[in-house]
């Protein structure tokens, strides 16, 4: 396919020639057990292929490369990429496998019934028919091909009641041991880039595509050219990892990394925990981008190791290698933000938005509801010690998250869990783990904006409609700046509460 | 899917008279066939995101059903703000659109993954965008699907062509002329993505092609 993208020049802010010094370029072999080995088959080398001299590459690059038949990529290249994982939901699930069962036939199997990941999550707890047959869909498919990981429901009325259900697909994948550093994913939904913050190729596609890898297990891509944000300095303590990602947005633009991706570095970065950065390479498709990296260190292998037995090699960006693009940032620099209605890069600091008054805030998502980011919001809420002037909705991204929020006390607050405090600030209860109202949905779906109101909101997108009602206004921001806003009934800078 | 759901005879579009293409559900176009499609364009701007072409709410229906693939087509295009959109893109009440043509801005496609967007558009009779720029996973999907054939632009129509307009845009020769001035705009070449888009997607391309067996 012919896949053209627009250049867009970078506005003249930060960005600056600064000497290529990446990460090590070595290759890092991480121990851990291992019960078989498989040889991979090397192909033929051809006459052309011998004695030439890897070129330097970016990990994206080297990722792409290692799941193809080249020693090398380099951007542009067409290329065919082994699959190791793919993730479908509810809403797409179902085309997918029907597109899957038209174009390989009723008696074809997948590729890998161990490398399909279906989580239902988007439309669950609604009395809508077809959203719940959509679920009963892929329970069948589920049965039909033996997939070995799919995350049901069955009692809609008590998630809790539903061993299996997981809740929002991106945050389950890391969560359940599905990212891993070095892989290759594709998933049927935009935010599969949060997977990146693995320092794996992640990125999202349609039913069409999906089916092709359904039957297999490859796809036809483009090597993407790579942009590099280094994020040094030492994060204050009013700014979170939605800041940085939405300064970078309203920075570059919406198509500001069209057909690129995005890589991250810098201190700033390396000194964040799993659910930071996942937030901050969830939003690289708001930026256009294809998809984002994170170069995985202890960090990574931690939370991965305690996951998943599974093997895996994580790979590193070449100290030579080029970047169509550099910035830098000295995060301590930078102030709490918000997209303002009606698009992510429409960046504003959260002060000079102090007039606007809000109807509502909303705190969840894949981008802003993991367990991190209700710490965050509680740590405020505990400080502030006043009630919230709007109503404040809080939906944990999955159930593990939901847990977290019902029994892990949450630092610096006298034991206290962060329901509890939530409790006391007068927020709604958290509401059964899905996507819920970040997309609007269905009209019963808890949370949607059903009138024309004025919404903080700690998800991805805040396009026209966005959340529900066409002239709902949506900010989005970090959940400090989230909690915030709910205390003051505006939108407001966390630091006057801190 | 598309294809089982050929109308046994394949009718001329209600909504343009002048139109030299049939308006099946996909673009299908029979070899040897020139790839111009005439008729009234619909204008919309920049980033215009999944949401605003199908809103989440309809994301229930299920494009490789045809009956649910024909119901996303009446509500493609029914997210984009009435104020600024006063001219819906399907009629209330009617399941297929009077433009086959749609003229975009820069980043038409943005936001989801949705496949559901090229296909509620492609469902409603839309043949062709010319856009600007377009999100790449919105581009890879008309693609895939074959509904549409997303053409480039270095012209800012968005700005020179209005709503209802008749226009004629001419893939094959990468020209775009606007019957009400009978000024034309160069396009860019479509390329690759023609051959896959004539054979109704990438699967339909495969086999065609050979590099599939026939399922």
């Amino acid at each position: 396919m012919a896949l053209r993208g627009t250049m867009h020049a970078p506005s003249d802010v930060q960005s600056r020639n600064i000497p290529r010094a990446g990460n090590t370029g070595r290759l890092t072999r991480h121990a851990v057990k291992v019960s078989a080995v498989a040889a991979t088959p090397t192909p033929a080398r051809t006459p052309a292929s011998t004695g030439s001299v890897k070129r330097a590459m970016t990990m994206t690059e080297k990722i792409l490369a290692n799941h193809s038949d080249n020693a090398s990529v380099k951007p542009g290249d067409n290329i065919w990429a082994r699959v190791d994982k793919l993730m479908t939901h509810d809403v797409c699930g179902p085309g997918t496998f029907g597109i899957f069962q038209k174009e390989f036939g009723p008696n074809a199997q997948v590729w890998d019934n161990e490398r399909v990941v279906i989580i239902p999550d988007h439309y669950i707890f609604t009395s809508d028919a077809r959203a719940n047959r959509n679920v009963d869909i892929l329970r069948e498919m589920a049965t039909k091909y033996n997939i070995k990981y799919f995350y049901d429901i069955m009692d809609r009325s008590n998630f809790r009641a539903n061993p299996d259900y997981k809740g929002v697909c991106h945050v389950a994948l890391a969560q359940e041991g599905h990212c891993k550093p070095g892989e290759v994913l594709f998933g049927t939904d935009s935010h599969t880039c949060n997977a990146g913050a693995f320092g794996q190729f992640a990125t999202g596609v349609g039913n069409t595509d999906a089916g092709f890898i359904l039957g297999t297990g490859k796809l036809l891509i483009k090597v993407p050219p790579t942009m590099r944000f280094i994020m040094d300095g030492e994060m204050p303590e009013y700014l979170l990892a939605k800041d940085l990602i939405l300064q970078i947005i309203g920075e570059i633009s919406v198509a500001g990394a069209t057909y690129k991706a995005m890589e991250f570095a810098g201190s700033a970065i390396e000194g964040m925990n799993m659910d930071e950065r996942m937030t901050i390479c969830n939003m690289v498709v708001e930026a256009g981008g294809k998809n984002g990296v994170i170069a995985p260190d202890k960090t990574t292998f931690d939370y991965v190791q305690a996951r998943t037995q599974e093997p895996f090699e994580a790979v590193y960006t070449d100290g030579a290698a080029n970047f169509v693009a550099d910035y830098k940032w000295d995060v301590s620099k930078l102030e709490p933000l918000v997209a303002a209605p009606h698009s992510p890069d429409n960046r504003k600091t959260a002060r000079e938005c102090s007039d606007v008054k809000i109807d509502r805030v909303y705190i969840g998502s894949c981008t802003g509801g993991k367990t991190e980011d209700f710490v965050s919001a509680a740590k405020l809420f505990y400080r502030a010690k006043r009630q919230v002037k709007v109503p404040t909705y809080l939906v944990p991204a999955t159930q593990k998250v939901w847990a977290d929020v019902y029994t892990l006390p949450v630092p610096g607050c006298d034991g206290k869990t962060a329901a509890e405090i939530f409790e006391e600030a007068g927020c709604v209860t958290p509401a059964a783990p899905s996507c819920a109202a970040c997309l609007g949905g269905p009209r019963d779906t808890f949370a949607r904006m059903n009138e024309p109101e004025v919404c903080v909101s700690t998800t991805n997108r805040n396009f026209p409609g966005r959340m529900g009602h066409k002239e709902g206004q949506i900010y989005l921001a970090s959940p400090y700046t989230a909690a915030a806003s709910a205390l003051k009934g505006y939108v407001c800078d966390p630091r006057e509460y801190m | 899917m598309h294809l089982k759901f050929q109308r046994s005879a394949p009718a001329l579009s209600r909504a343009s008279r002048s139109s030299c293409v049939r308006i099946y559900a996909k673009v299908s176009k029979k070899e040897g066939e020139p790839r111009i499609i005439r008729g009234k364009c619909f204008v919309t701007r920049d980033n215009i995101d999944t949401d605003q072409i199908i809103p989440a709410e309809y994301l229930t229906l299920v494009p490789s059903k045809p009956d649910e693939y024909e119901k996303l087509g009446s509500y493609a295009l029914i997210g984009l703000p009435d104020n600024l959109y006063p001219t819906r893109y399907v009629k209330n009440g009617v399941m297929k659109t009077e433009y086959p043509v749609i003229i975009g801005g820069q980043n038409f496609g943005c936001g989801s993954s949705r496949e559901h967007a090229p296909v509620a558009l492609g469902a409603a009779g839309a043949k062709v965008c010319v856009a600007e720029s377009y999100a790449r996973i919105f581009f890879r999907n008309c693609i895939a699907t074959g509904e549409m054939y997303p053409c480039e632009t270095s012209v800012r129509l968005c700005d020179t062509l209005a709503t209802g307009t008749e226009v004629t845009v001419d893939i094959d020769n990468s020209i775009l002329t606007d019957h009400s001035t009978g000024i034309t705009y160069p396009l860019q070449e479509i390329g690759e993505a023609g051959p896959v888009i004539d054979a109704g997607g990438i699967f339909e391309y495969a086999r065609s092609q050979g590099m599939i067996k026939t399922a």
